[in-house]
Parts: structure tokens; sequence; C-alpha cells
């Protein structure tokens, strides 16, 4: 069963002024689109692999449960499709004033300090990662909240990441996620970012992961 | 004194003999191009390369001089974490002033554009049949590169042949042991506004402003 573009919660120009609508347009429908076409390509003389689902593929990222000569397009293509999945659900039109939950709130405080600790430092990691890839909050092993960035379409559930979280939120910080509208300045992008979270979304996210389980996309 | 950082321009204010040329350091600088930035229109937009000159370019040179400053630093105090904690800064800016150093010259206005000729072109040929077949070898490549990086065309002195090559992030050519003759930018800020997500059409557009010239200034300096 091959992988479709999942449809958006909210219409392209939902985000402005902090992501822009022709942005919005083409990272949907050409970006994450071609993502989802490439990996369907991959995987058509494989179904065992395709009838996985997303997430478990992106698990098996780097073991041998997928053949050598689908290894990097599986991890670029299918590592995108995840990724671009579970972004557009933690975004929303910046009018939807919601916030992070009671538990979300105390677990982010006991983990960074404060709300502003974790901003600091999710935008350090996402201003900082170096060329194309991700930055996330997302929860580790032992239940606290940790924050990583990954490069180009990895993501914290491939075993080749550097950090192993169960991801919250993420940010994409590939150029074509912010050129049209902020050129090369990222850290605004990046600032900006925080008016369009869909917190309602990250909250169930975290529930999720409290309960042991991968964010549903 | 532009865009030092705080220690950086700590350094430089408290009266020791603390400036870049007493410590013997080299501060690097955006190099200027023969030609405006509207000059490989309609191929490549004044915009894009204002950006990518005053803003990429500019940034990389900054942060590689705070780098190596603060490396002469940690030299001096013989901190060797902090010497090794800063390779990265290193790799990152240094790579990225030296690959558009390179890419400014491999770049001509349209008006002024000649193919290649002599050994270059012999070699290419030798090599892929026909100019034809290296442009489109080259552009496969290139289109091919995940996230961000480059395509090179190199020169290989120990077998006297060219090689064409991708790279990531500003990662240089010399880390493959090639002399860069060509190289094509293809972090999408190189091409993002003109061609957003259509990175071919970008490298098939580039042809247009390529220097050949230069190209085969490269590999003759590369023979010596």
């Amino acid at each position: 069963m091959a992988f479709t573009l999942p449809a958006l919660t909210f219409e392209y120009q939902a985000l402005e002024p902090y992501v822009d609508t022709t942005t919005m347009q083409i990272h949907h429908t050409k970006h994450h689109q071609t993502y989802i076409t490439n990996v369907n390509n991959a995987l058509e003389k494989f179904p065992e692999l395709a009838s996985l689902g997303i997430v478990d593929l992106n698990k098996a990222v780097g073991t041998d449960k997928i053949p050598k000569e689908l290894a990097t397009v599986v991890r670029n293509n299918g590592g995108g499709h995840w990724n671009h999945s579970f972004f557009w659900k933690v975004l929303t039109a910046p009018t939807n004033s919601n916030g992070p939950s009671a538990e979300l709130k105390a677990a982010i405080d006991a983990s960074f300090g404060s709300m502003d600790d974790l901003k600091t430092k999710f935008n350090a990691a996402a201003t900082t990662r170096f060329g194309s890839g991700w930055a996330w909050l997302g929860m580790k092993p032992d239940g606290t909240l940790g924050i990583t960035s990954t490069p180009n379409q990895d993501n914290p559930l491939m075993p080749v990441a550097d950090d192993h979280l169960v991801p919250i939120l993420g940010l994409d910080v590939w150029e074509h996620a912010y050129y049209l509208k902020y050129q090369n300045r990222r850290p605004e992008y990046i600032a900006a970012f925080w008016n369009v979270v869909n917190w309602e979304q990250v909250n169930a996210n975290f529930t999720a992961a409290v309960g042991g389980a991968v964010p549903s996309l | 004194m532009m865009a030092l950082n705080f220690a950086a321009r700590r350094l430089l204010c408290n009266g020791e003999s603390s400036n870049f040329a007493l410590r013997g350091i080299t501060t690097f600088k955006l190099p200027e191009l023969s030609y405006d930035f509207g000059a490989l229109e309609p191929f490549i937009s004044g915009k894009i390369m204002e950006l990518h000159v005053t803003k990429h370019h500019a940034a990389y040179v900054n942060n590689l001089n705070n780098a190596l400053l603060q490396h002469a630093e940690a030299e001096k105090m013989g901190d060797i974490a902090k010497m090794i904690a800063l390779q990265g800064a290193i790799k990152f800016n240094g790579g990225g002033h030296v690959n558009h150093d390179i890419f400014w010259t491999n770049l001509i206005s349209p008006k002024d554009f000649r193919p290649p000729s002599g050994e270059l072109l012999q070699k290419i040929e030798t090599q892929w049949k026909s100019l034809e077949n290296f442009k489109v070898a080259f552009s496969a490549a290139s289109a091919g590169v995940q996230g961000s990086g480059w395509g090179w065309l190199g020169y290989n002195k120990n077998m006297d042949s060219l090689e064409v090559v991708t790279l990531p992030n500003q990662d240089p050519l010399s880390t493959m042991g090639l002399v860069p003759l060509l190289g094509v930018d293809v972090w999408e800020h190189a091409y993002y506004l003109d061609y957003k997500n259509v990175r071919p059409d970008y490298l098939k557009a580039i042809w247009n402003v390529v220097n050949w010239k230069n190209v085969e200034e490269r590999l003759t300096a590369a023979k010596k």
C-alpha cells in the first residue's frame, strides 16, 4: 500500500505572517510529495517493507531490515515523509491561542527550568544545525525531555540518530522551509515559528510518549 | 571590527597588543566579484547573487575569522579541548569561504560566455565522450545531492584525470584529494528564489554562465 500526501488541517495562508502561503504550498505539494513519490518508487518491489508503515520504516533505518541498495533512498525519503507528516500536525494558525498542558509544562520545567529555557535551547539547536536538517523536542528513554537536531531528513526515531527521542515537536530548518520569506535569516524564522505551534497536538504527542508510544500521524 | 563576537571585541579592545596582525593571524576577506550582481541574469538573479555574496559568503568569512581567533587564543592557553571543539566551525566556515571564493570565479556573464577548449575540452571528451554527456553527468550528480552540498569537477593529479564528485555541506574538495576546477553550489540558497524546488532547472541554466576560461586556467595551474 503506497504512502500518500496527508491533507493539512489548515489553509496554506493560515500561518501568515509567520510562514508565508507560497512556502506552505511548495513545501507541501512539491517537497513533501517528492519524498512520498520517491519512497513509494523505491519500495514498489518490496511490499513487505512498505507494509511496515512509515514509523517502523523509520525505526528500521540503519538496520539490516532494509536492503543495502535501498538504505539511502529510504533514509532520505522515508525520513522526509515522516518528518513532514509530523511537522504539518504541530503547526496551526496563530489565532489558535492554545498552550502546553499542565503536564507538559511540568515536564518542560523539570527538564529545562522553564518554557523560556526550552525555547532558548530549541532555538540554539535549530540555529546551529549546519546545512539541512531538523530541530526536535522529544522524550528520552528515561522519561525526561530533551532537545536534539538531526541532519538532512534524519529524525530521532532512526537508529542512526545521535539522540534517540520520541519526537513531540519538530522544526524544519532546510532552507526551503523559510528562504522565500526570511532568506538567510534563519533565526528570525525560528523565532516566528513559536507563533504557529499547535500546542494541542504537541500535548497529544507528549501524552502518547508518556504512554510509551510514538505520536500517531 | 564588524560582526565580531563579544570575546573577540574584548580581545581587540583591551590594551594588550592583541590585534589580528600582531598575533600573526590572517584575516580572511570577502572577495570582490569581477561582475555586477545582476550580470548572470536571467540564469541567476541579481537578488540571489547579492544575498549569496553579502549574506551567506560574508557570514562564512566572519565566522571563520572568529573561529580562528578563538582557536589562536585556545592554542596560546594550551586548551586542546577548546581547539578540538572549534574544528567543526573552522571546517564549516573555512570550507564555505573556500568553496564560494572558487564559485564566483567559475561564473561569467552570459554575454561573455565561451565554450571550453584546449586540454580541458580534450580531457572532457576523452572521459565523457562529449561535452553534453559531461554536463548531463555533472548535473545528475549535483541534482542527487541530499540536503546541502556542492557538485564538483576536480582534477586528480596522480591519475592526470578529471572526476565529477559531490560533497555535503561545505566540505571542500581538498578533503577528497582533488584540485577544484568547477564547483556548483546546490544549497537551496543558491537557487531557491529563482527555481524553487526545481533544482534540475537551475542545473540546466547554470551552464550558460560557466566561465570555462577560468576552469581551464585552474587545470593548467593544477598541472604545474
